[in-house]
């Protein structure tokens, strides 16, 4: 085996750009790993952790472009590092016709600019949006890694002056249609959602688009708006907003389970506000969230669409949907065809809040499932590359994805988990999701479909056959052709289910 | 009284965009008007360096 690295002085590039290099380079022959990386003190670690080691290394700067690989000769290593001008330039960019080097320089080409969104290095994103809101802009932060100190300090800043922070870890929002980060194309109309689950957001507008409603504005908050500590200051400021607004008739916000203390008083804002209020609490009591004032709870996202725009059309909410007869029919057929030891669940997800939602839908059927990050501390899975009995992964967990792509951007690691998963001649039923949207991957389902033959074909081998479940989560404006998607996958033999929700309930039925 | 949140979101959004370039370039095939940032770590990333152009800015 041979090693290499090149260290490029103040050459900065950003982490989505860099993953696409990275992932061109690690599909030459003979090469084993790669790594493609700006010079800061996480990723010389990781250089470290991979066995590359040197003094130019420990001397680099964040501002240093680090590209290292690992081959079966040295006459790949200096094949692969010797082209990597080739490289940088085959990754053709798409980028907005105005660039500038500073935030005082962007602001001073759009002095009327009201919105930052900032995507840096969690690090400096602190800094940044402190920056932002100092000039009177909102902001959509998308970094993660900003401490709860700079989180609760920028939101009592943007408190006081007016200002909206969504984030920090903020994956989505709609503003007057306008989607921001991972957002899906959906129709203009009179529900305002809040969001502290990236994809149960992405997950409910869709679903109001194609329910054939719409959405006035989606405000994403951040994953630890509704926690003791910051107390909910983004989900109070949007509610006041989508109270003014004319636009929105109906509030509606989806979370994982805020703080109890948070919930308390979110409870009591929702009480006051002029507005129609729908939750949907992921992991709450529905006991603790009945018979409050002007509030419909919601057990599931689905379920939310559905209160929602009943709300709107002026009647009660339609009874929940579910499955149909013809699908029960089919999925009964299908464990027929299982062999005798087949009997677990294998969900392989890359949307958090879905891996949450399955996880409720399953336990209240009675099932346990462990997970990475799970419903039930009992339930966590003491290493995330090996799954228990029944269990269900969020692949869009740090721990994937640390210097490596987010499942919603590219499938390389939900690909070597599924085929993984197959190799386990206990696996029944394995469950995927895929996300459309904006800057989400153009082809979720063409970059599984290989490793989704391939699982399945490893199961017939031994006598038996892998039922795939499939979850689409978008719409039918959105860039990707959501038709064709959903015919791949059926093609590949997998039952596809228009939510989450859907293709757990799916899940349970298979399994009972 | 309208705040700056009402403002943004009686619209239109007019961004500025730190960081990932697909973002920018997603909003501007929307339609919406954006400056991008090509946002590199302010002062070779020095930590001490970057507190005391704060200080001094």
């Amino acid at each position: 085996m041979a090693s290499g690295f090149v260290i490029r002085k103040n050459q900065y590039y950003d982490s989505v750009f860099l993953m696409s290099v990275n992932r061109r380079i690690s599909e030459v022959q003979g090469v084993q790993q790669t790594a493609v990386l700006m010079g800061s003190p996480a990723n010389k670690q990781l250089l470290l952790d991979i066995g590359i080691q040197d003094s130019q290394i420990e001397a680099a700067q964040p501002n240093d472009l680090i590209v290292a690989a690992i081959a079966v000769s040295p006459a790949i290593v200096e094949n692969v590092l010797g082209r990597l001008d080739e490289w940088l330039e085959a990754i053709q960019e798409n980028t907005a016709s105005l660039s500038v080097g500073t935030f005082e320089e962007g602001l001073s080409q759009k002095p009327d600019a009201n919105l930052a969104v900032i995507s840096v290095p969690g690090e400096y994103a602190a800094r940044e949006a402190k920056k932002a809101l100092e000039a009177g802009l909102n902001v959509f932060l998308f970094s993660d890694n900003v401490s709860i100190e700079d989180e609760l300090e920028l939101k009592q800043f943007a408190a006081k002056q007016g200002l909206l922070v969504m984030g920090p870890d903020c994956g989505t929002s709609l503003i007057g249609g306008a989607g921001i980060g991972f957002a899906n194309v959906v129709r203009r109309g009179p529900i305002g959602a809040i969001g502290a689950a990236g994809t149960g957001l992405q997950e409910f507008t869709s679903q109001v688009h194609n329910a054939g409603s719409g959405i006035s504005h989606a405000i994403g908050t951040g994953s630890h708006d509704l926690s003791e500590q910051i107390g909910g200051l983004t989900t109070l400021a949007a509610m006041d907003a989508l109270e003014t607004d004319q636009g929105t008739r109906v509030i509606t916000i989806i979370s994982k389970p805020p703080a109890a203390g948070t919930l308390a008083s979110l409870l009591e804002r929702i009480k006051a506000c002029k507005k129609s209020v729908v939750g949907c609490f992921l992991g709450v009591d529905p006991e603790l969230l009945t018979g409050k004032p002007n509030f419909q709870p919601a057990r599931t996202i689905d379920d939310a669409v559905r209160i929602s725009v009943a709300c709107i059309d002026g009647q009660s909410a339609m009874p929940a949907g579910g499955l149909t007869p013809a699908d029960l029919g089919a999925l009964q057929k299908e464990k027929q065809a299982w062999s005798s030891g087949q009997r677990y669940l294998r969900g392989i997800l890359a949307g958090g809040t879905f891996c949450y939602q399955s996880q409720q839908i399953l336990r209240e059927a009675g099932f346990s499932i462990n997970s990475n990050s799970p419903f039930d501390r009992s339930c966590q899975l003491s290493d995330p590359d090996l799954s228990i009995e029944h269990t269900i992964v969020d692949m869009g967990d740090d721990y994937y994805t640390v210097g490596k792509p987010h499942p919603m951007i590219d499938g390389t690691l939900r690909k070597r988990r599924i085929l993984k998963e197959s190799r386990d001649p206990q696996v029944a039923v394995l469950y995927l999701d895929f996300i459309l949207g904006y800057n989400a991957s153009m082809d979720p389902a063409g970059e599984l479909l290989d490793a989704i033959l391939e699982a399945r074909q490893n199961s017939r081998q031994r006598g038996g056959s892998l039922t795939v479940v499939a979850s689409v989560c978008g719409t039918e404006a959105d860039p990707q052709d959501l038709n064709l998607q959903i015919k791949m996958l059926q093609e590949a033999g997998a039952f596809v289910f228009r939510s989450n929700a859907l293709a757990s309930a799916a899940c349970c039925e298979l399994l009972r | 009284m309208e705040t700056l949140i009402d403002k943004l979101l009686s619209g239109p959004v007019i961004a500025v965009n730190l960081g990932l370039k697909l973002f920018g370039a997603s909003l501007e095939q929307q339609g919406v008007e954006v400056v991008q940032v090509d946002w590199a770590p302010p002062a070779g990333g020095d930590r001490e360096m970057m507190d005391l152009l704060d200080e001094l800015l």
